[in-house]
């Protein structure tokens, strides 16, 4: 009877079974990194929009206070995207011949919705509320990163379950003044921000024990 | 077949379980998405055009103070008082949103000269003294002195707008209307303030300024 294996295939053998471990573990730390990468936190990309809107320009170049067009931001689940008739409430006068309008003045003309891409979007089964983390504390720059220096806006912040849960469970790293909620450039006096944190927590009645129940963000 | 294809395959399979979205995506409509059923394409529906406000019990007055408090109009004159008490948290309020909603356009001081005017847009009266000529709007000259301005016509333009700028009736509650209309009193007030009107506290600042 020949010889059914080479013996070459003693080598292959182990090869492949230290290999297939390898490529296993390989393969999870893979599509763990993947996970958290921009690929599909989609931190820091740029999706086309209808119109280049300028965060920078309009925020951090002419000083309009955010709630100018995300007016129910401080009392809604919703910032709210302004309507065409906020944009068109400067626009009327100024750079009111621009072709890069043209969309906005045809959606004011048409009575049509501006069809923009949204890019902060959480899952359906995450039930985010504007309103309360403004009323305890949580300033936009602490989700939107420096939006006033967004030529083109993009995600800043990963928006993952463990990200949220890290400000659920030390609320006291983030939590600014009321005053100081829309101030892009806000840091807390002296550097302290734990003794301001823990203060705050306590004077805005925040249940940081119940913050991390699942009910909190999911129903 | 080679050893570490149906391992390969097996880790596929693992890691391919996770990529459904219907969870995400669940078949609602989130505010402001887009629908493919309505025919305009929005899931936010218009409020139908025989729609009556009713008014809100808790915040909103009812009988004789509707007008005045909704519409700045009392016996079909625009209101001369407020349709409420105006006290320290109502002017704050009113500073708030008069930095938020005016100084664009208005400016800081109510003197007209905002970063967006000075951007190009046309420039709104001040709101004290009188108006530069502007040769304009005609409809924009019923005050030479928007001081003698009863607080009706104020809420009249924030409401409805006025020339060049557009009804903010959308973006400021009815209330805050009211706060903002009371600051731009303080405004108009501050401007032509005495040093004798003001606080012993204000006055001692005044004179280490000007000293």
């Amino acid at each position: 009877m020949p010889q059914i294996f080479h013996p070459s295939l003693n080598t292959l053998s182990r090869l492949s079974i230290f290999g297939g471990a390898f490529a296993a573990l390989g393969l999870l730390a893979i599509s763990y990194m993947l996970v958290g990468s921009p690929y599909q936190t989609q931190v820091g990309i740029i999706h086309d929009q209808p119109v280049q809107f300028s965060h920078e320009h309009h925020v951090g170049g002419l000083g309009i206070d955010c709630r100018y067009c995300h007016t129910s931001v401080e009392i809604s689940a919703v910032s709210g995207v302004p309507p065409t008739y906020t944009c068109m409430s400067c626009h009327s006068q100024i750079w009111s011949e621009s072709p890069m309008l043209q969309p906005v003045r045809d959606s004011l003309k048409n009575d049509t919705p501006i069809a923009w891409a949204k890019v902060h979007d959480l899952p359906d089964f995450v039930y985010f509320h504007h309103g309360i983390h403004i009323q305890k504390g949580i300033g936009c720059v602490s989700c939107h990163g420096r939006i006033d220096q967004m030529p083109l806006t993009f995600k800043d912040k990963p928006l993952t379950m463990e990200w949220c849960l890290e400000c659920h469970r030390h609320p006291e790293k983030y939590i600014r003044p009321y005053e100081e909620i829309f101030n892009m450039e806000w840091k807390p006096p002296g550097g302290d921000q734990l003794t301001l944190g823990r203060k705050l927590i306590e004077d805005n009645h925040i249940p940081v024990d119940r913050l991390t129940n699942c009910s909190v963000c999911h129903r | 077949m080679r050893p570490w294809f149906p391992l390969m395959t097996a880790c596929l399979a693992v890691l391919s379980t996770g990529c459904r979205q219907d969870m995400y995506d669940q078949p609602r409509y989130e505010p402001q998405e887009a629908s493919k059923f309505f025919t305009d394409g929005k899931s936010d529906r218009p409020i139908l055009p025989s729609v009556v406000h009713r008014p809100d019990p808790k915040t909103e007055p009812r009988d004789e103070l509707y007008d005045h408090y909704n519409l700045g109009i009392v016996d079909g004159e625009p209101a001369e008082t407020f349709p409420f008490p105006i006290d320290r948290t109502v002017l704050d309020r009113g500073r708030q949103r008069y930095q938020i909603y005016c100084t664009p356009c208005h400016g800081e001081r109510g003197d007209g000269q905002g970063m967006i005017v000075k951007r190009g847009f046309s420039p709104p009266p001040p709101f004290y003294g009188e108006r530069p000529p502007t040769g304009k709007s005609p409809a924009a000259t019923i005050y030479a002195d928007l001081r003698e301005a009863p607080v009706g016509h104020f809420f009249e333009v924030i409401t409805k707008g006025h020339g060049a700028m557009y009804s903010y009736a959308s973006r400021i509650g009815v209330r805050d209307r009211w706060s903002i209309i009371a600051y731009v009193r303080a405004l108009q007030l501050s401007r032509y303030a005495t040093e004798s009107e003001l606080p012993q506290q204000d006055r001692d600042q005044l004179s280490k300024v000007s000293r």
